[in-house]
């Protein structure tokens, strides 16, 4: 069998390095590139992100990368967004200020309340391994990323925001941090999103990136 | 194992982490008492990856005499690690500039611990929370006890006095953007004698960013004491690893059945 290409989306932010390094071990093809040619033609794109919601956003806009990416989305290969890479495919993000972002899922993202319901302070950022869980009413994953992910797993997150898809059906796995539900992987058709780092969540993580290579 | 009835937790954050600390002196993973008098312990790449494998939360390699050389050569130490280790590492020592920050992000590292360049120059700490994101920039502060609930902060991995309240710096830091706090007690470095459990609950109630004790630990039930009366969210292991004193799921089952949550890998 030959390797899964897998386009790696540089834009000038963030340690490609290690989720490069990741699909490696996962026997992904890696091409890293900010070319927009490229990303049109790519069988499977990753999208990484690390700071600011705007940040990320301008960096992609003076790259040339919105709207190919955007064309991308909707050719139906398979996206996948990592931590502010995922928080980019929605709507619009505030952190310092209201940004427009792809729009590939509906949605906004916003900063997590540094105080629960009841008034006990939360630490901000969420920086650490916290477990992942279906949905409402839900007790398992039957396909797409997380089919050979088990309720109950930890992976990695590092961030002080977090999306909240419109759409309940694009909310794929949801994580308690401190009585806050994060949603912890996002995905509309083949455009998906995790929150937290695959690529730093050991086994756990490797396995869903091997998934997202066989999409 | 010590129980603590009367201990509060403020409310559960994410699973305590267990961080494998190795300080770097050229190739080789050293160790040594109070961060001084070290000895060669082997190859680091060979510990990272047995303890990834055996489920380590973390990784943070500190270059111990970085900042007495003004050199830093762990690159190729992290550049290799990030072939074969998938959870997150940290790097600290001799990081004195925004380049700095950059070259190590893009060796691998995902976080930066900053002690004496964040002293020289505090505003540095702002600087690298604004390009790369608060979540890189994690203070290190090694603290010094001088007098009873009063600590003071040393650069040069332990070496140099700084006359400035660690308390207080800790504080000054979570202002100017770190975004997590690696504590070291610079009186327990080494000593497998546990925490300096006071300094954390001092650090821990001035600041409500993630904190990761280090310093001491030498016996589980110094991490739940560290946890539960410190308030640390992970804790940074050397000397008890290294050695093989207490293996990783020793420590994870003490963790546990002290009630403590622990990621099961």
């Amino acid at each position: 069998m030959s390797a899964a290409k897998v386009l790696l989306v540089d834009y000038g932010v963030g340690n490609l390095l290690s989720v490069s390094r990741a699909l490696q071990a996962c026997g992904g093809a890696v091409e890293q590139t900010g070319d927009p040619q490229r990303i049109l033609a790519a069988e499977r794109l990753v999208l990484p992100g690390v700071g600011a919601f705007g940040g990320c956003m301008e960096a992609l806009g003076r790259h040339g990368l919105v709207e190919p990416l955007r064309a991308y989305a909707r050719s139906g290969r398979p996206l996948l967004g990592i931590c502010v890479g995922m928080q980019l495919l929605f709507d619009e993000g505030e952190e310092f200020g209201r940004h427009v972002g792809l729009g590939l899922l509906q949605g906004a993202v916003g900063a997590i309340a540094p105080v629960d319901d009841a008034g006990h302070r939360r630490k901000i950022p969420h920086v650490g391994w916290s477990a992942l869980q279906p949905p409402d009413g839900r007790v398992a994953w039957s396909g797409g990323l997380l089919a050979d992910t088990r309720p109950g797993q930890s992976v990695y997150f590092v961030h002080s925001f977090a999306a909240h898809p419109s759409r309940p059906e694009d909310l794929l796995a949801v994580t308690d941090y401190a009585g806050c539900r994060i949603a912890s992987v996002v995905g509309h058709g083949a455009v998906l999103g995790c929150q937290f780092h695959p690529e730093k969540s050991g086994p756990v993580g490797l396995t869903m990136l091997r998934r997202f290579l066989s999409l | 194992m010590r129980e603590y009835p009367d201990a509060k937790i403020d409310c559960q954050m994410a699973n305590i982490r267990l961080i494998a600390r190795l300080d770097i002196k050229g190739p080789n993973l050293i160790k040594g008492v109070n961060l001084e008098g070290v000895r060669v312990v082997g190859d680091p790449q060979e510990f990272a990856r047995r303890y990834y494998e055996a489920g380590i939360d973390e990784l943070i390699y500190m270059d111990a005499v970085a900042s007495l050389y003004d050199r830093n050569s762990l690159d190729a130490i992290v550049r290799h690690t990030a072939e074969n280790v998938f959870v997150p590492v940290t790097v600290g020592g001799g990081i004195r500039s925004l380049d700095d920050v950059g070259r190590m992000l893009r060796s691998g590292a995902d976080k930066l611990a900053i002690n004496t360049a964040a002293i020289r120059r505090p505003a540095l700490i702002t600087e690298v929370a604004r390009r790369f994101g608060a979540q890189c920039m994690v203070l290190s502060i090694e603290a010094k006890r001088t007098a009873p609930g009063r600590w003071e902060a040393y650069t040069d991995n332990g070496r140099e006095k700084t006359g400035i309240d660690a308390v207080a710096w800790a504080k000054q830091g979570v202002e100017l953007g770190a975004g997590e706090l690696l504590v070291t007690s610079v009186d327990q470095e080494g000593t497998r004698r546990g925490f300096d459990v006071k300094l954390l609950r001092a650090i821990a109630d001035a600041v409500s960013i993630p904190m990761i004790a280090s310093g001491g630990l030498g016996a589980p039930e110094h991490l739940v004491a560290a946890v539960r009366e410190g308030g640390a969210d992970a804790v940074a292991m050397a000397d008890v690893l290294h050695y093989g004193r207490l293996s990783l799921s020793a420590i994870r089952d003490a963790a546990r059945s002290a009630g403590l949550s622990v990621r099961q890998p």
